[in-house]
């Protein structure tokens, strides 16, 4: 048994022979928002943060992050009726097509912003050129992730 | 707009607690009371529907396609609202159930048999993508850029407009007044004499009494309030959160897992499975032997992922077994030059004398052409979620053909359709690779040895391994120019020819073409991808027309709006994508410019590629400047969104797509080794589109041919060296080879 903790909950898996991250939150703690892509971090569309940081969740051993603060896509909004800056630039800027990267793209996305607010365009290319994007959304991407860090700036200047 | 169809039926009827419906029966014999069980409530009796109207004012459009980030479900709505003059706030959509009224076959066959009023070339492209469907009948496929063409114009437009008239009929008995004074805005319905107005949900119970109407006038594009602008997409707010619902993400009560290893070899078996080891494994339920494959079903995929990789499988040995991808190649050339030499070569065009025109050509130019085999790769792996139980058969996927699937598994497991449900969830990318059957097939003989459900998954490997590919081709090209340079003879022999029809067509004004194909025997399963034939032949195309163009010494844009004179819409499109790309304006050294164009799924599309090859040969795709003639775009966002889609899809597979076969199996195994486009990567894309006033043209697919094309003529535009072979990656583009110009 390893205790994860997701999303500020508490989640006892198994997770024997190496498990990854990745399945004991799709399949035992129900969150599907994250998503298997590739299973060899290629493709980012498994993305969740350890800890704050980004993490390819279908190569981390779930034992490895026992009592870790793990967030999914699940997670990032303030509260239920909120979304996360992020998302709202999602949506204002109507990026996703089939969707199913934009669980990846969004947590990579976020923790761009985190850690520099005021990425530029080599930046962003350098942070998200690990998440794939079959539907080739990434002029898209990048104009939420430009959309958001103005909201960020916006709102840091009140 | 003209008459759209003699056959159409339009029906109408009443749910409890009063909301209308309305359908539309195409086909004579259209069983009303069974749709209703699917789609209304408290098995009220309705006929085929496309639109229900709630007494609280909302209609839901029933849109029977599925939605895999075209936007379609929004899209579909809107066409049925505006005819409706319906308010958009209050609009929903339901998508169609699985099932026999809401296949393509009414549609099709409606303006097939009917006074159809669609342009001449698209009878080709219901030919080749509908064929199966009108035969069948079992058959609800997204594809074929075709949703708006197809549906939209002949089901949701037309329903929608039947209510809106049905509705005012509705009032103007109510309030005793003519039809003709009543004005509908946003869902009501006002009479402004007499200050009198009621909602559409107020008027339905009464509607539903009012004769249908048997041809609802349709609005001209310049009439359209909704049509033509670009509403939120209703399925984006949960591609944000997590909580949209994937295929992949479906739970049900007591499901187990599964994966599946099938034979790497096309055509093998397994010839032993020692399953006597990893039984014990935790968490493994079964060892399934399944023929040609086999599946561990477990607690979960990771746990059967395991056991399947530590069993040991023995394969048979095929004939198969000793191919690789160069003798696939030279098969081809010996199959056509044996097909040329007999006299075996099929036709596909054949006009003018084209051994004259060679006689009589001052200058003639040939090139080999070759093309690799493509796979899908959609984000979302291959699977399918099944259960078998009581006589019954429950499914859970994201298929391009839920229909279609209800149809095979109902055969396979010797069912009634009935007895097979589809509950068909968003798809994580289609591309052609989800109106196929076999990983659900997969699943259900899996979930008939089980007394419970399982979700079965492949790993990225067995996507890429086990995908149906687009044809792997080599095609010969030669044309004879006059002294001015004009064309007057095209010959071009192709291999294998699969659908839409017209797609080795050329659209430039050739006097004497011949154009030829064989369909050598191939053990490499093939399956529809992206734009299909046009993925191939749009490439050949306009590679050859932009030789000839440099043979003729002429600019390669004015070379191709010389020999299309004739038709008005290339002109405009050739026009637009030259101003917009600034193409006669000056570039760095080793950057060039280029462009393709083609007609396909009912929109013109121009690209024009800047690119920059460096001195180690790396060719880098700046920017791409896309101009579409799309008829009238319906959602001008959302056709922007998929040109850029195909753009990028066609961009990957030009630029390092690429699968090989080696001893008979596929080479490549996950996107380390079949690269994929990424955000490094992506051009810059600008997309102009022209409203030329035709019908709405598709969308889907009709910008991925180009990019290849466009990229390998800007390639010798920069550096003169000509991309004969895809993808560009083979080729070697370094400064040391450059000829010296």
């Amino acid at each position: 048994m390893v205790n994860l903790i997701v999303n500020g909950a508490d989640f006892k898996v198994e997770a024997e022979n190496g498990m990854p991250l990745l399945w004991a939150i799709r399949e035992q703690c129900g969150l599907t928002g994250t998503k298997f892509g590739c299973g060899i971090a290629q493709c980012g569309a498994c993305t969740v943060h350890v800890d704050g940081r980004p993490v390819r969740s279908c190569i981390t051993p779930a034992s490895s992050v026992e009592g870790k603060q793990i967030t999914t896509i699940e997670g990032i909004a303030p509260d239920k009726d909120t979304l996360h800056i992020v998302q709202q630039a999602w949506i204002e800027e109507q990026t996703p097509q089939c969707g199913y990267c934009q669980s990846g793209q969004i947590m990579s996305a976020v923790a761009l912003l985190n850690e520099n607010p005021t990425p530029t365009d080599a930046e962003i290319d350098q942070a998200m050129s690990g998440n794939i994007c079959r539907c080739g959304m990434y002029c898209r991407i990048k104009s939420a992730i430009k959309n958001a860090s103005q909201t960020i700036q916006s709102a840091s200047t009140l | 707009m003209k008459k759209w169809t003699r056959r159409a039926f339009i029906g109408a009827g009443v749910l409890a607690g009063g909301t209308l419906v309305i359908g539309i029966a195409i086909r004579p014999g259209n069983r009303a009371s069974k749709v209703a069980g699917l789609i209304g409530k408290e098995g009220e009796t309705v006929m085929n529907i496309w639109l229900k109207i709630a007494p609280d004012n909302t209609v839901t459009a029933i849109i029977p396609h599925a939605e895999m980030g075209q936007g379609v479900h929004t899209a579909l709505a809107m066409m049925l609202a505006d005819e409706m003059d319906a308010d958009w706030s209050k609009v929903k959509f339901q998508e169609a159930p699985a099932a026999k009224e809401y296949a393509n076959y009414a549609v099709a066959k409606g303006f097939i048999a009917g006074n159809a009023d669609f342009p001449k070339f698209l009878e080709g492209t219901i030919d080749g993508i509908f064929l199966t469907a009108v035969k069948s009948m079992n058959f609800q496929i997204t594809g074929g850029s075709a949703s708006v063409r197809f549906t939209g114009q002949y089901a949701m437009r037309i329903a929608g407009a039947a209510a809106k008239s049905m509705l005012i009929q509705a009032a103007a008995d109510t309030w005793n007044v003519a039809p003709e004074e009543l004005r509908v805005d946003k869902s009501i319905i006002n009479h402004p004499s007499s200050k009198r107005s009621a909602t559409f949900g107020e008027l339905a119970e009464a509607a539903a009494k009012v004769k249908e109407p048997k041809q609802p006038e349709l609005k001209s594009q310049d009439e359209f309030t909704i049509m033509g602008t670009s509403k939120p997409r209703f399925d984006i707010p949960a591609k944000v959160t997590g909580e949209a619902k994937f295929g992949i993400d479906a739970v049900v009560p007591g499901m187990k897992y599964a994966t599946i290893k099938a034979a790497p070899v096309f055509g093998s078996k397994v010839k032993s499975v020692d399953t006597t080891i990893s039984i014990s494994q935790s968490g493994v339920k079964k060892i399934l032997n399944m023929g040609n494959a086999v599946a561990v079903v477990a607690d979960g995929y990771w746990q059967s992922k395991m056991a399947l990789d530590t069993l040991s499988i023995e394969f048979e040995t095929t004939e198969n077994d000793q191919i690789n991808q160069e003798d696939i190649f030279a098969g081809y050339r010996k199959a056509m030059d044996t097909a040329l030499s007999e006299g075996d070569l099929e036709k596909h065009l054949k006009s003018g004398d084209v051994k004259e025109a060679f006689e009589n050509a001052v200058n003639v130019i040939e090139a080999e052409y070759q093309l690799p085999f493509l796979a899908h790769a959609t984000m979302e792996p291959m699977n399918c979620t099944a259960w078998v139980h009581e006589g019954k058969c429950e499914l859970w996927c994201g298929s391009q053909n839920p229909l279609g699937v209800r149809a095979e598994i109902a055969e396979l497991l010797e069912m009634d359709l009935e007895n097979v449900t589809v509950h068909n969830q968003l798809l994580g990318g289609g591309f052609g690779r989800r109106s196929e059957t076999d990983v659900i097939k997969q699943a259900v003989l899996i979930a008939r040895e089980l007394d419970f459900p399982v979700k079965l998954i492949w790993s990225r490997e067995e996507d890429t391994q086990h995908d149906v590919y687009r044809e792997a081709t080599i095609s010969r090209m030669k044309a004879g120019l006059d002294e001015s340079g004009q064309p007057i003879a095209y010959d071009h022999q192709f291999i294998f020819k699969h659908h839409p029809p017209e797609a080795a067509d050329i659209p430039y004004d050739i006097p004497n073409q011949l154009i030829q194909y064989s369909s050598p025997k191939s053990f490499v399963p093939w399956g529809n991808w992206r734009s299909v034939d046009h993925s191939t032949h749009g490439f050949l195309t306009e590679s050859f027309i932009d030789e000839m163009a440099h043979a003729a010494k002429q600019d390669p844009l004015s070379y191709r709006r010389n020999l299309t004179k004739n038709d008005a819409r290339f002109q405009k499109v050739l026009d637009l994508v030259q101003e917009k790309s600034n193409w006669a304006s000056p570039l760095p050294a080793n950057w060039g410019r280029g462009i393709a164009i083609a007609q396909s799924f009912g929109s013109i599309v121009a690209e024009v590629a800047e690119v920059e090859v460096n001195v180690e040969g790396k060719v880098k795709v700046h920017r791409v400047v896309c101009a579409v003639d799309a008829g009238f775009a319906i959602h001008p966002d959302g056709f922007i969104a998929q040109m850029e889609s195909g753009i990028i899809y066609g961009l990957a597979a030009a630029m390092t797509g690429e699968i090989t076969i080696e001893n008979g199996a596929v080479v490549q195994g996950n996107f380390h080794d079949y690269p994929v486009t990424r955000m490094e990567d992506a051009p810059k894309i600008e997309t102009y589109i022209l409203n030329s006033g035709n019908p709405p043209g598709g969308a889907g697919e009709p910008s991925t041919p180009l990019i290849a094309p466009a990229v390998t003529n800007a390639i010798f535009n920069a550096i003169g060296i000509r991309v004969r072979q895809l993808p560009i990656s083979k080729n070697d583009l370094r400064l040391s080879i450059r000829p010296t110009t």
